[in-house]
């Protein structure tokens, strides 16, 4: 304690701190995220336990009977697939006013959601949660290249030719979709969640659906050799890493290129 | 004395002086301080110093050697299969192979050079510009007998239709300019669009149709917070179709009618709330696809340029200057979306002849 007291005016204790802060900070992170919800199989609902669940859980904003009011949109025909999506990937009970609700902790049972998914179809006829069938990744090549195609002319201008999310106007984005289970992936397609726009059947098929989610589970499965994917945004990142990485290399040959041998 | 201390006397002695004479002390000019004396290296005196920099310098080229034989290794090892990380693999590997090969020969050379070559400095005196008297009078008597033996001050003739011909040879090279290809003429303000087409016997407008599969759109598929990626009917069948598309290419939205502001003159434009805009940036002609479906804004991806879709898509945010035009849509008789006519006004950014 006493060789540590007296180094603590070292000039490099400042750092030796911030980067202690950094790694406990990052550790403790690490071990409270929350973790991904596995890909659940769909359950039945019970749409009348669903109500009541609704009633105490949702009313507030969206109004007793899902009519909306003025914290929250109305309800009526958005479908068991747009509650599925916001309660079961915990965008929904919404935590604070923002430009978008973030993904977060799910607060809801499965059973729960699927409750409240029930509940809200009744109120309006809307898009359904998906079946297990056409949620099967395929594996194909030419579904894979179908897919590929129709994501880079409906999807990736905002998420990103490999689904790795981006920014859109104040505040609100696109979220990254690497790890977001087939079933959340198709109900958003459907639903059109927050800003994103709806793909209706007419507009991608269900099996273009399946195509574009089997892309995506393909590209995700992509191992990174170079170990760096530098998030895979492109110019950003490349950039930076071009400007701060080779460039300090360039300037350090520099350097030693000037310097007179000792 | 610390340095601290000396740094201290030397600025007290320069305020007494400035306080004194007015900076009025300083020398004429300064001496020629020359170089300063040479300091020899650890290998210029030290037998094993310099035993030890040539061993540097072979490890040097050794490594650069192993770089060589990894990158060939590489290339057998790492084999592009036909799937993004065996490319991956195999480009990184053999990247890095010989990049450590060119690298270190770079290094070994410069350290060989630094440590071991001599480096002694050596002045070199700057000659005079000006050439001795009798170079001169040589140059002047080699022109002046050129000019008397080709005669070209007494025949005015030759030398004027020489003139004549180096000045008409580059002439071909302003000809060949031609194959750059056909002036656009007025291709910037027409797109497909306007263009009518044939099927079975009947001539008419294009209908809508969705990027890439090529179907046609019924009004009633295009729901509200939809959005669909619009190119002309039978665009794949055109000879140029990409150039086609750059112009033609079209975002379609179903809006509430009660949000939308209509300006003067664009009424009937749409059907039933379902519009129809360019989807070319106004700005440099990237693809604005990125659309909200709440706030109804029309992001640019490349410079955020935001337009409001329900306001005839005018700029709200980033560096576009004019609206993204509307194309005039109607409804067949078989409930497919159709082009009434070509877009009033050009796509895509702005250029010279188009006059704004």
């Amino acid at each position: 304690m006493k060789a540590l007291a007296a180094r603590r005016r070292h000039p490099l204790a400042g750092i030796v701190l911030l980067l202690l802060g950094l790694f406990v900070m990052g550790g403790a992170y690490a071990v409270a995220a929350p973790q991904q919800a596995a890909a659940s199989t769909t359950a039945s609902g019970d749409a009348d336990r669903g109500e009541k669940l609704f009633q105490a859980n949702c009313s507030t904003c969206h109004g007793p009977s899902g009519q909306g009011g003025s914290a929250g949109p109305s309800l009526v025909g958005v479908g068991a697939a747009a509650t599925d999506f916001q309660v079961g990937s915990g965008r929904m009970p919404l935590e604070a006013t923002a430009p978008q609700a973030p993904e977060k902790e799910v607060k809801f049972s499965e059973q729960d959601v699927a409750d409240l998914s029930a509940y809200v179809a009744t109120l309006g006829p809307g898009p359904a949660i998906p079946s297990e069938e056409i949620l099967q990744v395929v594996e194909q090549d030419e579904r894979l290249a179908e897919g590929n195609e129709l994501f880079r002319v409906n999807c990736a201008m905002c998420h990103n030719v490999v689904g790795s999310g981006g920014a859109l106007t104040r505040g609100k984005y696109a979220p990254a979709l690497d790890g977001v289970s087939e079933k959340h992936i198709y109900e958003a397609m459907v639903s059109g969640p927050q800003s994103m726009p709806v793909f209706n059947d007419a507009n991608i098929t269900p099996e273009e659906k399946q195509s574009i989610i089997s892309y995506l589970k393909y590209v995700e499965a992509q191992p990174s050799p170079g170990g760096l994917s530098l998030g895979s945004l492109g110019p950003v990142t490349e950039g930076l890493f071009a400007w701060v990485g080779l460039l300090g290399i360039i300037i350090a040959c520099t350097v030693w290129l000037g310097a007179k041998s000792s | 004395m610390t340095d601290l201390e000396k740094h201290a006397a030397g600025h007290g002695t320069d305020v007494a002086v400035g306080g004194g004479g007015g900076g009025t002390n300083l020398p004429d000019r300064f001496e020629n301080p020359g170089l300063p004396a040479h300091r020899h290296r650890m290998a210029d005196t030290d037998a094993t110093a310099a035993k030890r920099a040539e061993r540097q310098v072979v490890l040097l080229f050794i490594i650069s050697a192993l770089g060589t034989l990894f990158a060939i290794v590489a290339y057998f090892v790492w084999r592009p299969e036909g799937d993004f990380a065996s490319i991956q693999a195999s480009t990184l590997w053999l990247g890095i192979g010989m990049a450590v090969s060119l690298f270190f020969i770079g290094v070994g050379a410069v350290h060989w050079a630094k440590t071991l070559m001599p480096d002694a400095e050596v002045v070199e005196e700057r000659h005079l510009m000006r050439g001795s008297d009798q170079a001169r009078a040589d140059a002047v008597e080699i022109l002046r007998t050129g000019n008397e033996e080709s005669g070209i001050g007494r025949r005015p003739l030759i030398r004027n239709s020489l003139l004549g011909a180096l000045a008409l040879f580059p002439l071909p090279g302003l000809v060949l300019l031609r194959d750059l290809g056909p002036l656009p003429g007025d291709s910037l303000t027409h797109t497909l669009w306007g263009e009518e087409i044939a099927e079975g016997g009947e001539v008419r407008m294009r209908r809508l149709t969705q990027d890439p599969g090529g179907d046609p759109i019924l009004a009633a598929e295009v729901t509200q917070g939809s959005v669909f990626h619009v190119i002309p009917e039978g665009l794949r069948d055109s000879e140029h179709f990409l150039e086609e598309k750059a112009k033609a290419a079209v975002l379609l939205v179903r809006l509430d009618p009660k949000d939308v502001t209509v300006p003067e003159g664009r009424e009937g434009w749409s059907v039933d709330g379902i519009y129809a805009y360019s989807k070319i940036c106004t700005h440099v002609g990237c693809p604005v696809a990125l659309y909200e479906q709440q706030t109804h804004h029309l992001l640019c991806p490349c410079h955020q340029s935001t337009f409001d879709v329900t306001d005839h898509c005018k700029v709200i945010f980033g560096p576009a200057k004019r609206p993204l035009p509307q194309l005039p849509i109607t409804v067949d008789d078989e409930g497919y979306l159709v082009a009434q006519s070509d877009f009033t006004e050009p796509t895509g950014p702005s250029y010279f002849e188009r006059g704004e």
